[in-house]
């Protein structure tokens, strides 16, 4: 009687399996290392479009700000990786040695406190986790308080993008400036420069990028899940039956800035650098884009989503650049217009029928070998 | 304000209630007390305030001077799901029940148990969730419709589930504006048989226009008048009025 | 810090500095004006606005080349063609647009900012394709450059002088038009109530596409204004987008004169910071102030207070 009583349905589960054989089979085994970490670059932001299908699609809450998250993530694991990157033995031919090139290069002459912290792997683990939770705790209980919310929350977090940005190129000697931190070699004495580590490193995300899926499948199917639906239609009714609806988009829009900031550590081991051009107000559009793409109801539509639009970023860009801004504008306007719920929703509303009618009529003709996702919410 | 007798049999006790919103008073120095277990409807012209004064008291809106007391804690200060948790449930005009979500899922989100962030992660639908969900669902005649998603719904329907959402809460005082507005004449029986089913054991506040309705439900009746009590008292009482004639018939 | 200064120096340092916070304002003022009346009117975000205002430079630009080519004689004043042609593209653009996209989407405003996201990154890219990357700029007719000696050390640039005139006027004209004119009680009309309005007689379809069409022609007059101080490139209009935002929400959606005020201290605070700060620490601490007081304030400096 109970609809949600198994933890993947049929067709979830199809998507879980056909995306984990493609993920862990298909592409390591047909690709070259180059293209399979271009697919790991891919899938980092797969982790940011995880979040947003919790915070925007499940809770109506837009962001144009992950790239904020996304970009404290990244940074926390290129704090860490630089300062080991540079040892007294590295940069001795410095004038401070022992501290990051770049700020050498500022007239730094010691080490900013802020940076102290990420001598140590396990704090840094943690900070890539807390402190993007923490910022979003802080934005969301600002906002979420005092009832802001829809395009004004939207626009305060691209300001938010906007204002982290400037300050990063800003203080070069701090950050690393515009140029980001590069550079990185190793991850506690692991070169992560190799093909190995890259290979392994893959293998890393992706493991990461189920967890992720896991969770917020788990996260979705609690009462909260149900409470962030309601919560997008009937907002009233929510708090006239007894909820803090503040208190349920703070944990939403944490959720969501959580994801991101995994994305982005794994960002900048996969890629081997962290700057400003992934943090402010275009990644942050782009990243929405990937998640209305593969359908902003849909765990699994997020990630084909960051895959599909990424992989035709490369390849269109890299034959004709001018054809594919114009490609993305007019995808983008075709997706809103046309199609809100992505490709998942085509997937759900046009093929997944036919498939069942095929599965029908013919049972034992299977449609093996076609990409399944993971239909909306039922 | 309430010098004398102290308010202590009272459930909910208005006094001195004021909103004014750019100057426009849409309360005015409003008092009046609701007993346990009184049924009390509030009638009165468009634009008499009725639908603010249930604003005020749920916490939708706030006032700008006065004071709420429910069982002797200050409604004024506390937010809006502080006063649902307080016991007072309110049902709005127009339906609002959560139409991407089935009717077990509307009554389940509205039972009252994991109503924090990790309460409702950690909110097991258990036996005891189930019994009470499709026990009220009996009541509102939606039985055999829990799997179906609410925008299925008639309009009654959703009139009932939204009830229905107000019963699984139980509160001591219900709040229900308008509940037989746009309803079929079947729909209005049978949404009157449910009504004073669910009046029993608990205070009720409602807001109607329809008369024959009020007169079958009501203990007391107070009519509002331009953000004001104009009379108030038994229907019989209210009825000869002269106040009140003058208000709805003088023009 | 001061040391360094005298005090008549640096007075005339602040006046100067503030006269630069005063074209950063007419920027503002005549990009905003537009927008407040797209979002503060229709509720529909218009992340393209910017690029309206980039077609509006580009318009001057073309007409500056042509006057210069084909009629000589014209050139001083050129700008005034410039700017009814601006103003045309734009609007014509506006309405295009509002009749292909933003009219399906008007119950869906998170989804307008997305979809008119998409609109920019194909108006960017089409004049890069037409205009080419680099920026351009046009050649100022000879009244208009140098500047006004006021005293010994205070000088004050033509040009400058002449976006602020032409700022008072448009935002007159601006509150006229809404305020006054029939035409702007049926948009408010159409805000307020769109059934009754429907029922009334009013034409909303037409309203709302002249509406539209209006914000993106002002844009079009922003842009063309902006030509007489920086450059003209594909992606100028996307610097100023989220600023115009902020000064919209800042002074609270619906209130002009609120638009107003707040793109007046915006501008005055970055301008004055500037001069002590490095530009990006003082755009920071700017951008970081307006977004703790709408924290603290999310209906913005000037808002009614109304029930629901």
């Amino acid at each position: 009687m109970v609809i949600n009583s198994r933890f993947f349905n049929r067709s979830e589960l199809l998507g879980f399996l056909a995306l984990a054989a493609l993920l862990l089979v298909i592409l390591p085994l047909s690709l070259d290392i180059f293209r399979l970490n271009l697919v790991a670059k891919y899938l980092t932001y797969a982790f940011v479009g995880i979040g947003l299908v919790l915070c925007w699609g499940y809770g109506g809450i837009l962001s144009l700000g992950q790239g904020v998250f996304f970009g404290l993530g990244g940074y926390c694991m290129a704090m860490y990786l630089k300062l080991e990157a540079s040892s007294v033995a590295n940069t001795k031919i410095q004038s401070t040695p022992g501290i990051p090139d770049f700020m050498d290069w500022n007239q730094l002459t010691s080490l900013p406190f802020f940076w102290k912290p990420f001598h140590s792997f396990p704090v840094t683990l943690l900070a890539i986790l807390l402190v993007p939770a923490f910022f979003a705790l802080i934005i969301g209980a600002a906002m979420f308080k005092r009832r802001v919310g829809g395009v004004y929350f939207a626009i305060i977090t691209q300001a938010i993008a906007a204002i982290l940005t400037i300050l990063i190129v800003g203080q070069q000697g701090y950050t690393g400036g515009i140029n980001g931190i590069t550079d990185l070699r190793t991850l506690h004495g692991w070169d992560i420069r190799t093909d190995h580590a890259k290979f392994i490193l893959y293998f890393v995300e992706v493991v990461l990028l189920f967890g992720c899926i896991v969770a917020a499948q788990f996260i979705r199917l609690t009462k909260l899940g149900r409470i962030l639906v309601a919560m997008r239609e009937q907002e009233d009714r929510v708090r006239f039956s007894g909820y803090s609806v503040a208190n349920f988009k703070i944990f939403a829009f944490c959720a969501a800035a959580v994801f991101a900031a995994i994305g982005g550590a794994m960002f900048t081991l996969e890629v081997g650098f962290m700057s400003p051009s992934f943090v402010g107000i275009v990644p942050s559009i782009e990243m929405v884009i990937y998640t209305a793409v593969g359908g902003r109801m849909s765990i699994f539509g997020a990630v084909w989503g960051a895959l599909l639009v990424n992989f035709a970023k490369t390849s269109l860009s890299e034959s004709f650049p001018q054809l594919w801004l114009f490609g993305l504008g007019a995808l983008f306007i075709a997706v809103v217009l046309a199609f809100p719920n992505g490709l998942s929703g085509i997937w759900a509303d046009h093929i997944q029928p036919r498939i069942d009618r095929l599965f029908a009529s013919r049972k034992s003709k299977s449609a093996a070998g076609m990409i399944a996702d993971g239909a909306p919410a039922e | 304000m309430l010098v004398g007798h102290q308010p202590k049999d009272f459930l909910l006790a208005v006094s001195g209630l004021t909103v004014s919103f750019d100057g426009f008073k849409a309360v005015n120095d409003l008092s009046f007390y609701v007993e346990e277990n009184e049924i009390r409807v509030i009638i009165g012209p468009n634009g008499a305030g009725k639908t603010t004064v249930l604003d005020l008291i749920c916490g939708k809106t706030r006032a700008t001077s006065g004071s709420i007391q429910f069982r002797g804690q200050e409604l004024t200060r506390l937010r809006e799901n502080e006063i649902v948790q307080a016991g007072v449930g309110r049902k709005f005009q127009t339906p609002s029940v959560f139409e991407d979500l089935t009717v077990f899922e509307n009554l389940e989100i509205s039972y009252p148990r994991g109503r924090t962030v990790f309460g409702s992660l950690t909110f097991q639908r258990d036996d005891a969730v189930k019994q009470r969900v499709e026990e009220v669902a009996e009541m509102i005649f939606l039985k055999d419709r829990l799997n179906t998603y609410a925008d299925q719904l008639s309009h009654g329907q959703k009139q009932w589930l939204e009830i229905g959402m107000l019963l699984i809460q139980d509160p001591d005082l219900l709040m229900l504006d308008e509940p037989v507005a746009g309803m079929s004449v079947s729909e209005r029986a049978k949404t009157a048989e449910l009504l004073n089913r669910i009046i029993k054991d608990r205070s009720v506040l409602v807001i109607e226009h329809d008369m024959k309705f009020v007169e079958d439900i009501a203990h007391k009746v107070t009519v509002l008048h331009q953000g004001q009590i104009l009379s108030e008292g038994t229907m019989e009482h209210v009825k000869n009025d002269p106040k009140v004639i003058e208000v709805y018939l003088g023009h | 810090m001061f040391g360094d200064y005298s005090i008549s120096d640096l007075g005339a340092i602040l006046a100067m500095q503030g006269f630069a916070g005063l074209i950063l304002f007419s920027v503002y003022v005549l990009m905003a004006l537009g927008l407040a009346i797209i979002f503060g009117q229709m509720g529909v975000i218009n992340m393209a606005h910017g690029e309206f205002m980039i077609l509006g430079a580009y318009v001057t630009w073309m007409t500056s080349n042509a006057v210069q080519h084909v009629a000589p004689w014209l050139f001083p004043g050129y700008f005034f063609i410039a700017m009814i042609l601006a103003f045309i593209a734009s609007g014509a653009l506006g309405m295009l647009v509002e009749w292909a996209l933003i009219r399906h989407l008007y119950k869906r405003p998170l989804d307008t900012l997305l979809a008119t996201w998409g609109l920019s990154l194909i108006l960017q890219q089409a004049y890069r394709s037409i205009f080419g990357a680099r920026e351009v700029g046009v050649e100022l007719p000879e009244w208009m450059m140098g500047s006004l000696q006021a005293t010994d050390s205070i000088q004050i640039p033509i040009n400058g002088m002449f976006v602020m005139a032409l700022t008072m006027l448009i935002t007159i004209a601006v509150a006229y038009v809404l305020f006054w004119s029939s035409w702007g009680k049926q948009v408010r009309a159409v805000v307020q109530n769109r059934v009754m309005a429907g029922a009334v007689g009013i034409n909303t379809e037409k309203v709302d596409r002249y509406t539209f069409g209006l914000g993106c022609g002002i844009a079009g007059i922003a842009g063309s204004a902006f030509t007489m101080i920086g450059s003209t490139g594909p992606t100028a209009g996307q610097l100023y987008i989220v600023d115009t935002f902020l000064v919209v929400v800042f002074g609270g959606a619906a209130s002009l004169f609120g638009t107003i005020a707040s793109a007046f201290s915006i501008s005055q605070t970055q301008s004055t910071l500037e001069f002590f700060l490095s530009g990006s620490m003082a755009k920071v601490i700017t951008l970081l102030t307006i977004v703790a007081i709408l924290m603290v304030r999310p209906q913005g400096l000037f808002a009614l207070k109304v029930r629901k």
